[in-house]
């Protein structure tokens, strides 16, 4: 039996901890909130320049805010497209001037604090699907040219839906425990070290096109593993590769192979692009109102980084040998696995000597191929490429019907064994399968 | 409801999305030059162009060539007379037929890439579209002598 002393500590410990608990409850709930903005009558057209309005028009296609502002066969930037995260759906909100659904009420103070500190009008915190942690980083006159630009297009009524993340990670002020652990504001700095046009380039990389929000792997919180900064990751499954010198492409991505990939999706030394990028190059920097400088400047600055000038000096030799490998199983040789390479792909994807052609992505200079993981060759497979997405002109049928998973990791396994020196891929069936189940649960 | 350009006219058609452009092609849009092999990519009777460039139109959905150009047989030429179909009758290269307009389709495609194309470039190319009567030899040398011709008149380019 305890004494009275010892009763009386353990109630007095209980009581400190319950006095704790509400200190940092109350203390965090303060660091969260944030006041609302005064709401305002949606400003005229008229109080915008053209001048003004065209750098936002700009803008916003770099940032393709598009791609998650507008939702399947709805109007552009009136919500609802459906951003996959381990936590649930978030919907891309309404960023038309409607002053009921989407942002026509709030004033350029309002817009700046969104875009820099992932807080709406209301000061509700916005999810992380939105990168404020990239936007944060954009000069003053780039966001009133956003906000000139998205507050004079036609206003839409459109609610968007809701979101699917579940209690308790709904609760937005939870947001800030986000924000305080992985969260920086500030603009972007300069490097004085570097030309003006790669810290152009870099700009737009890091604050508006926010390459990082696919091609940087996060942890289990969400956070960017700043460490593994552009280090390649898995997004609506698919790989986006490292955008560093741990780039898998067998030839570097010189800044004319990057430019040309980024300004029409396909490149005769790297292939066609598809999968999550489409929206980035087709609805976006391959749009004619972006201006080729810019996206120049973009493929410098990721030339720049991942220290392509040290590794293109054997761009020839690199080429010669894919090239050498891209007529095999066009012989009499009996081989199963080239059989079926020849039945299924040779058609499309055969290159000659004289040199890969940007129609028939060569597959030994594929990343596909290279990358450690069978990923992007089985999705590619199994879905193919629709007129849709990709390079445009270039459609592949998808193959899901026709191949078995034993099929598709054959191939996988041949590819892997004559276009590349790497070490073989592990479970390929395996893998094949968790993509074939992915895809039907997706129909 | 799906939107392309089926040989130079806009066409509309109702089926699913996810239906093979084979079938609507034959079935909805009634062209039935374009034959129906295996079913799996794995033979290229079926071949169509999509952009002009050849591919198996019976494991490609219809909803994957939206806003594309889709070119048939029928297409191919407005009066049967792609230098590569005179060359087949000249050389008279069908015995049964059913495989040729697919044949015809992927040689197509290879004499855009390859206007001179090396026995390798054929082999690879075509090494997906089948013939069970065993006409290679002809389809070669037909490939050959289009390609030929190809080169001196320009035509087709």
């Amino acid at each position: 039996m305890r004494t009275f002393t010892q009763r009386r500590t353990v109630r007095r410990t209980a009581i400190a901890v319950i006095a704790v608990a509400l200190f940092a409850l109350i203390g965090f709930a303060s660091l969260a909130w944030r006041p609302a903005i005064a709401a305002i009558e949606p400003p005229a057209k008229t109080s915008f320049s053209p001048e003004l309005i065209t750098r936002g028009e700009v803008l916003a296609a770099e940032a393709h805010c598009a791609s998650c502002h507008t939702g399947p066969g709805g109007e552009k930037f009136a919500g609802g497209y459906g951003v996959n995260t381990p936590f649930g759906v978030l919907y891309g909100t309404n960023i038309t001037p409607d002053a009921e659904t989407g942002i026509g009420r709030w004033s350029l103070e309002a817009f700046t604090r969104a875009m820099r500190e992932g807080v709406a009008r209301d000061g509700s915190h916005l999810f992380g699907a939105f990168p404020y942690w990239a936007y944060t980083k954009l000069y003053d006159d780039d966001v009133q040219a956003l906000y000139a630009y998205l507050m004079t297009r036609p206003p839409v009524r459109a609610t968007t839906p809701p979101n699917t993340v579940p209690f308790p990670l709904s609760i937005r002020s939870l947001e800030e425990g986000w924000k305080i652990l992985f969260f920086r504001s500030g603009r972007y700095r300069v490097d004085p070290a570097k030309s003006s046009e790669w810290n152009r380039g870099a700009y737009l990389a890091e604050a508006v096109s926010d390459c990082a929000g696919c091609h940087t792997p996060r942890n289990a919180l969400g956070g960017e593993k700043t460490s593994k900064a552009l280090g390649g990751a898995v997004i609506d499954h698919w790989i986006a590769p490292a955008l560093t010198e741990a780039n898998p492409s067998p030839v570097p991505w010189t800044q004319e192979e990057l430019f040309s990939y980024l300004r029409t999706g396909l490149t005769p030394l790297h292939g066609a692009t598809a999968a999550t990028m489409t929206p980035v190059i087709r609805d976006a920097l391959a749009l004619p109102v972006v201006p080729g400088g810019d996206v120049r400047a973009i493929a410098l600055y990721f030339s720049d980084i991942s220290h392509i000038s040290a590794r293109d000096s054997d761009i020839q030799a690199t080429v010669k040998q894919a090239l050498a490998t891209s007529g095999l199983g066009s012989g009499q040789e009996y081989n199963p696995d080239a059989k079926l390479y020849a039945a299924a792909c040779f058609s499309c994807h055969y290159n000659s000597a004289t040199g890969p052609l940007s129609a028939r992505p060569e597959l030994a200079l594929n990343s596909a191929l290279t990358l450690p993981e069978p990923t992007n060759f089985i999705q590619v497979v199994l879905k193919g490429v629709s007129n849709k997405e990709g390079a445009p002109g270039l459609v592949m049928p998808a193959y899901a019907s026709s191949l078995s998973n034993a099929d598709v990791a054959r191939l996988a396994a041949y590819l892997r064994r004559t276009r590349t020196r790497l070490s073989p891929w592990t479970d390929l069936e395996k893998k094949v399968a968790a993509a074939r189940r992915e895809l039907e649960a997706s129909r | 409801m799906t939107e392309f350009n089926l040989n130079g006219r806009t066409v509309s058609v109702h089926s699913n999305e996810e239906a093979p452009l084979l079938w609507v092609i034959r079935d909805e849009l009634g062209l039935k030059g374009t034959k129906f092999g295996c079913g799996i990519g794995m033979c290229g009777a079926c071949t169509v162009h999509v952009d002009g460039r050849a591919t198996r139109s019976c494991i490609t959905a219809v909803g994957a060539v939206a806003g594309a150009e889709v070119t048939t047989i029928e297409g191919l030429d407005p009066e049967g007379k792609h230098p590569l179909q005179i060359a087949w009758l000249e050389l008279q290269v069908p015995q049964c037929g059913y495989c040729q307009p697919g044949q015809i389709m992927q040689a197509a495609t290879l004499l855009k890439d390859y206007p001179s194309p090396t026995d390798q470039d054929i082999n690879a190319v075509m090494a997906g579209s089948l013939c069970r009567c065993m006409t290679y030899l002809r389809i070669r040398k037909a490939i050959k002598l289009a390609a030929a011709r190809m080169r001196e008149g320009g035509a087709h380019g």
